[in-house]
């Protein structure tokens, strides 16, 4: 057992975690979640040029990491200042591309030159995640048609890479296919909203729009999984980033608010609803170093894994946004707190990627499987 | 970053395994397994294997007939000997008074007692605890006066584990009434069973069995040296032990065994004609402890880790109490539930060796309920869940 960070990935921890400090706050983020945009691209292109996009990406495809435990490491720390730009999309969208060599790509977007996305889920998925109904049709050029729900800076990408059946049932994992698509392309049209939480969705409409394949059409689900397992990974990161800030603020506040003449932290009960949340967390930390550590090996494992770590992430993060805001009184109430916005993030995780009763679900199946 | 073990570590997991199934007469694991009660006998045939590998004194250092082992091989050991049903090490001398012996006890204390625990030959309870003192230790009032060469000792001791087989117990007495706080005026005091005047009373615990004691001290006389360490500072040498009470507190080992016994159970019980297993009701809530404990195994690790790291402030052994025994109290709550009506007949001559009776239900249903109600006390012993609450609230959030 080992649970030392290497040398090279505390720099970079210590590297983003002071960025974060020192050049991200939260007025910031307002701005930028409030901008046509959903992020703030000048902010993107210092991240940029710190390198952290890079360590989400394979040296293979330009990265220097790319490894379950750097998605673990980086998205961890932009948890700690709820960042809104687009590390997640930029990651999903570059491991097909990386699978397609389309390195000239990921590299762009690494330095900032052009935003790419990635758009699975389906208005009728609910949290299937073989759920596809877009149809992808080859007639000399692949077409594709369809619509794709709350894509992830889908309005802003420059490209997006675009799960599509090209045969089988609507929840079959056969028949699926990854493909490429530019977004001034013909026939794409995409309607941006802003979060309750911060970053900006669009709903996608394809018609007949061209696409390029991006790996075998027909059997790319065990990669589609494998995107998506990138992304569930990083947002327990995030949310562990995340609870241990509003932890943080919310140790402090019952430190320093008095009421009947002394801070209402020498209160017994919420000294020990701090200790419940602190033991969430620390499990929660536990869950994903796993599922992290654990990204690299077979299908069964890494899912399972992955699977506890979400259904953790989403119960601990309940806790800790209703207990921080809780214990904060009326002032989590306000806007203008930032605990608040730590409190909206870590609820609204949960409805990404399957919240806590479909991972919880999904765990138990795969735990057939395995034993 | 690394979460499995090292070569060297998977090494001695392989010989502990080896030891495991040279050693352990499968009987007796048998007999653990299914929660029979077992025999002093039962204890010593498994000490004296273990002490015949140089294994007995787990937590000792190597100069003292221990084993010197870090904390990853402590929790590779544990870990191993629970699954494979080893009994458990009787731990009030070997892993409770024998590190604290080793610390803070004379020449002639060592040289006398360690060996004898060592051997089998002193079988050691425990004197904490009392009716007015029990999360609140150091409120303890049993009191210790000199008297010529002797101390002489009255109070009361309560919930004083295996007492009714003990010869020795180690207590904690007042010996300064006008100390300035609860915490100072304490001693540690040695005390053998047979000296006239000490008098022990069965506790009978909710679900019928005999496990702990009341013992009462009436004008005890024991020598002056009997004392360990210095007078009134016996607060620190019972801090001191409570660390090593708190080893293994995850209880990662057994509540695996428990995870493991009730798939096995629910597999063969049916509901609906399906297996109660597949029961989605049934199935979300043993999946959520299970994924509970899969987190908890990690967090014990990177306790342990860090601990051998040097960098453990303590009180995560208090965030591992409270977790491990929810987890355990989880899994006793499912078991019951999985044994269905069975849970209710109670048949506390099956769990004797040699009963071959036929349960009325499932196997397993015998011992459901008695175990779910037993370890309802494990949130309440060595520092109550609460107490471990205040104790992180205070070591690490500051308050």
């Amino acid at each position: 057992m080992d649970f030392e960070l290497s040398e090279e990935r505390q720099m970079l921890k210590d590297t983003a975690e002071r960025f974060i400090r020192e050049q991200y706050p939260i007025e910031k983020r307002h701005a930028a979640t409030k901008s046509e945009d959903g992020f703030d691209r000048a902010l993107w292109s210092e991240f940029c040029e710190l390198g952290l996009p890079g360590a989400l990406i394979s040296a293979e495809a330009g990265g220097f990491g790319g490894t379950g435990e750097d998605i673990a490491l980086v998205f961890e720390t932009l948890g700690r200042g709820i960042v809104v730009e687009p590390f997640l999309p930029t990651m999903m969208a570059s491991i097909p591309l990386a699978e397609a060599s389309k390195t000239d790509l990921i590299e762009a977007a690494m330095e900032g030159q052009s935003m790419i996305a990635f758009a699975h889920v389906e208005p009728g998925a609910y949290y299937t995640e073989t759920h596809v109904e877009t149809t992808a049709t080859d007639d000399g050029g692949w077409k594709l048609t369809g619509r794709k729900a709350v894509v992830i800076n889908g309005a802003t990408a420059d490209q997006l890479v675009v799960t599509a059946r090209v045969s089988g049932g609507t929840t079959d994992a056969e028949g699926m296919g990854l493909f490429l698509v530019d977004t001034n392309a013909a026939g794409f049209s995409a309607e941006d909203h802003e979060s309750i939480d911060g970053p900006h969705v669009a709903e996608i409409t394809l018609s007949n729009t061209p696409a390029e394949a991006l790996g075998t059409p027909g059997s790319d689900w065990g990669l589609i999984e494998k995107t998506l397992a990138a992304g569930t990974l990083a947002v327990c990161a995030e949310a562990v980033g995340s609870m241990d800030v509003a932890k943080d603020m919310t140790l402090e506040y019952l430190k320093e608010r008095k009421q009947f003449g002394k801070p209402i932290g020498a209160n017994q009960v919420l000294q020990h609803r701090m200790v419940d949340m602190l033991l969430e967390i620390e499990q929660t930390r536990s869950a994903v170093m796993l599922a992290a550590n654990t990204f690299e090996e077979d299908r069964d494992t890494r899912e399972l894994n992955v699977s506890a770590a979400k259904n953790l992430a989403g119960r601990s993060g309940r806790l800790v946004a209703e207990e921080s805001i809780q214990m904060h009184g009326g002032v989590a109430m306000t806007w203008e707190w930032p605990l608040p916005h730590y409190a909206k993030r870590l609820t609204m995780i949960d409805h990404l990627f399957g919240d806590t009763d479909h991972h919880l679900e999904r765990f138990i199946e795969i735990g057939k499987k395995i034993s | 970053m690394e979460l499995g073990y090292t070569d060297d570590e998977l090494a001695f997991q392989t010989e502990v395994r080896e030891f495991l199934k040279d050693k352990l007469r499968p009987a007796l694991a048998e007999k653990v397994k299914q929660g029979k009660r077992l025999t002093r006998d039962d204890h010593l045939e498994w000490h004296a294997a273990l002490r015949s590998k140089g294994w007995l004194a787990a937590m000792w250092p190597v100069e003292y007939g221990g084993t010197g082992w870090s904390a990853a091989q402590k929790n590779i050991f544990d870990e191993e000997t629970v699954k494979a049903g080893a009994p458990r090490v009787s731990p009030f001398g070997l892993n409770m008074l024998a590190p604290v012996l080793i610390k803070y006890g004379s020449q002639e204390q060592k040289d006398y007692y360690l060996p004898r625990i060592l051997n089998d030959e002193d079988f050691w309870c425990q004197g904490y605890s009392e009716p007015g003192a029990g999360s609140d230790l150091a409120s303890l009032k049993t009191k210790a006066e000199k008297d010529g060469d002797d101390w002489v000792i009255n109070g009361q001791k309560t919930w004083t584990t295996f007492a009714h087989f003990a010869d020795h117990i180690f207590c904690l007495c007042r010996t300064d009434l006008n100390a300035r706080k609860p915490q100072e005026g304490i001693s540690f005091i040695l005390v053998p069973m047979s000296t006239p005047g000490v008098e022990v009373r069965p506790i009978y615990t909710l679900e019928g069995e005999h496990e702990v004691n009341e013992v009462f001290l009436t004008d005890v006389r024991v020598p002056l040296k009997n004392i360990v360490g210095e007078e009134n500072k016996g607060w620190t040498l019972a801090k001191y032990l409570l660390t090593f009470e708190r080893t293994g507190i995850a209880n990662v080992g057994n509540n695996k065994n428990s995870m493991a016994g009730i798939k096995k159970a629910a597999s063969e019980q049916m509901k609906n004609g399906k297996p109660l297993i597949e029961d989605p009701l049934f199935a979300a809530r043993l999946g959520k402890v299970e994924i509970d404990l899969k987190a908890l195994e990690v967090f014990n690790n990177r306790t342990i880790w860090a601990a051998g790291a040097g960098k453990a402030p303590g009180a995560e052994s208090s965030l591992l109490k409270i977790k491990g025994t929810q987890v355990l109290q989880e899994l006793n709550d499912i078991a019951r539930r999985a044994a269905g009506p069975y849970a209710t007949p109670d048949l506390p001559e099956s769990f004797d060796e040699g009963w071959n009776g036929t349960p009325p239900g499932p196997e397993f249903a015998l011992k459901a309920a008695r175990r779910y109600f037993n370890n309802r006390k494990t949130s309440i012993y060595g520092g109550s869940n609460e107490i471990q609450r205040n104790i992180v609230s205070k070591a690490i959030l500051g308050f």
